[in-house]
């Protein structure tokens, strides 16, 4: 019989806040063995005769970044217009509409770049690791993998992760000059400043840095994406149910570590 | 048999499932180039014993020889090599569902040969022919029967000319007839290609076919291990009610019977 104690909502409160603390921990864990033996095949596969194969790479690229471009470039595009929408409503109290340019620029290459790409690769190419790699271990593709001698995270998660590392960062640039353009031609329709006017003083006004700060965080934003899809995937038990729990745990972990990152960063990276 | 050399040596093996005991101290010697079918109802850890000979799983005890490696006590580099050896059919197929017929076919080549692509795709083809699935290596595997499926994950296992061949409920799903298929193959591979073949099923009739031994697993434990005619003539209760597919007849109390739908 159940100890009178145990079912006291104070005791079992605690109880699962204590496990699902521990549980945290473990998967963090997990987490950090996950992108340390991923980095592991990338560098030492080769002289394993285990290389990370270069087609498996590209083919990932193809995913995460060609098939994605279209889509990054819309949304991007629209937050441009936004923002620039915002900047222009709040500047024209002061007359200062013409400050729109800084104001578009420093927030697309900072913030809003990696942050609408992140979001949007995280719930196409995210979910996508996870649905893949839940579906061959509830067929017992991962179990063949591991018995004809090759590594599941050599063959699944390093081009993945190595994908997304060069991608994300590359689409987050695209999607910098995709926002600044939304903002331009919005800015040129609604206060009559040139989109060459416009180009110019963004040159001006935009340093390095501020590319840096939006790539730096896509990087990591990449680690997150990446070996969160894929530690869901591997984690899936219970069939078709468990791939769909998986998918969804996948994007909303994701979507949730990469704005408290953001945060972080904007934090540190700012002060 | 005992002429013969072991391909396959478990010593008091031990595993558990979390708190919960699943094999209970199994010993069993599989000589090369026989066919040992591992026999037993559902949950008497037979696919549990196959995972951990396929390397799948840590013991909590005991020691698994395959080919004369003690695979509980070697290197990850040291498995990788004897996996090459090794081959498995799994119930399902385990093909890659992104990957062509052929390619899975080719995927152990791929990994670990340096051939040229033609002579790959040579070797891929043959391994079909012997599966009688010659001219499919275009499809994919979601255009396949279930009995397909199958024969195209033996091609896959046994294109590194493994020396242990391993297979997982091979004739569950499959109509008597392409069940059949599945047995002669089976048979042919051991013939053939002299492959020490360990085959889990529940299914007498092909297990009786194939079998040069079986063994018996009941509830994590070995019932027996014998031929075909020494399991057939048993007089143990347990193996008499499977073979005869009659239920077991464990008494439970009422009292119990109670508590575990309470939980008191």
């Amino acid at each position: 019989m159940a100890d009178p104690a145990s079912r006291n909502p104070v005791f079992l409160f605690v109880e699962q806040t204590g496990r699902a603390f521990i549980r945290g921990i473990e998967e963090a864990g997990y987490l950090f063995g996950l992108f340390l033996e991923s980095f592991f095949w990338i560098l030492y596969g080769p002289f394993l005769k285990q290389p990370v194969r270069a087609p498996a790479i590209f083919s990932q690229m193809m995913a995460i970044g060609i098939a994605a471009a279209p889509i990054v470039f819309i949304l991007s595009f629209a937050v441009g217009i936004m923002l620039a929408i915002q900047i222009i409503y709040n500047l024209r109290i002061f007359g200062a509409e013409s400050q729109v340019v800084g104001g578009v620029a420093l927030s697309v290459t900072r913030e809003f770049g990696p942050l609408i790409t992140s979001i949007l690769i995280a719930g196409r190419s995210g979910s996508a690791l996870a649905a893949r790699i839940g579906t061959m271990q509830v067929n017992q593709e991962v179990d063949a993998l591991r018995v004809m001698g090759i590594n599941p995270v050599r063959y699944l998660v390093s081009p993945a992760l190595l994908a997304m590392l060069i991608m994300l960062p590359t689409l987050t640039f695209f999607s910098d000059l995709a926002g600044m353009l939304g903002g331009a031609v919005y800015a040129s329709l609604e206060i009559g400043l040139g989109i060459e006017a416009y180009a110019y003083q963004t040159l001006e006004i935009l340093k390095m840095d501020d590319i840096y700060q939006g790539l730096i965080k896509s990087v990591v934003f990449a680690v997150i994406i990446s070996l969160i899809g894929v530690s869901n995937g591997f984690m899936v038990s219970g069939g078709a149910e468990g791939v769909g729990k998986a998918t969804t745990r996948s994007v909303v972990l994701s979507i949730s570590y990469i704005v408290i990152a953001d945060m972080i960063f904007t934090y540190f990276l700012n002060r | 048999m005992n002429d013969r050399k072991p391909a396959i040596e478990v010593e008091n093996l031990v595993t558990h499932y979390g708190t919960r005991q699943i094999l209970h101290g199994i010993n069993l010697t599989v000589y090369e180039g026989e066919i040992m079918i591992i026999m037993g109802g559902s949950g008497s850890g037979k696919s549990t014993l196959l995972r951990f000979l396929l390397g799948l799983g840590v013991p909590s005890n005991g020691s698994i020889k395959l080919l004369g490696r003690d695979i509980t006590h070697i290197n990850s580099q040291e498995m990788h090599e004897l996996r090459q050896n090794m081959g498995v059919a799994f119930q399902g197929g385990a093909l890659l569902s992104s990957m062509s017929v052929g390619e899975n076919v080719q995927l152990p080549l791929d990994e670990h040969t340096r051939l040229d692509q033609k002579t790959k795709e040579i070797m891929a083809r043959m391994k079909l022919e012997v599966v009688n699935l010659g001219g499919f290596e275009d499809l994919m595997p979601a255009q396949l029967s279930g009995g397909m499926i199958k024969r195209a994950a033996v091609a896959r296992a046994i294109v590194m000319d493994p020396k242990l061949m391993f297979f997982d409920e091979p004739s569950a799903g499959l109509d008597p007839v392409v069940a059949a298929e599945l047995d002669e193959l089976i048979l042919r591979l051991r013939d053939a290609m002299q492959m020490t073949i360990v085959v889990v099923t529940h299914e007498l009739e092909s297990a009786f076919k194939i079998a040069d031994r079986i063994t018996v697993l009941d509830q994590g434990n070995i019932l027996m291990t014998g031929s075909v005619d020494e399991v057939r003539s048993s007089d143990n209760e347990r193996i008499q009610s499977l073979l005869n597919r009659r239920p077991s007849n464990d008494e439970i109390h009422a009292d119990e019977y109670l508590a575990r739908l309470t939980g008191m």
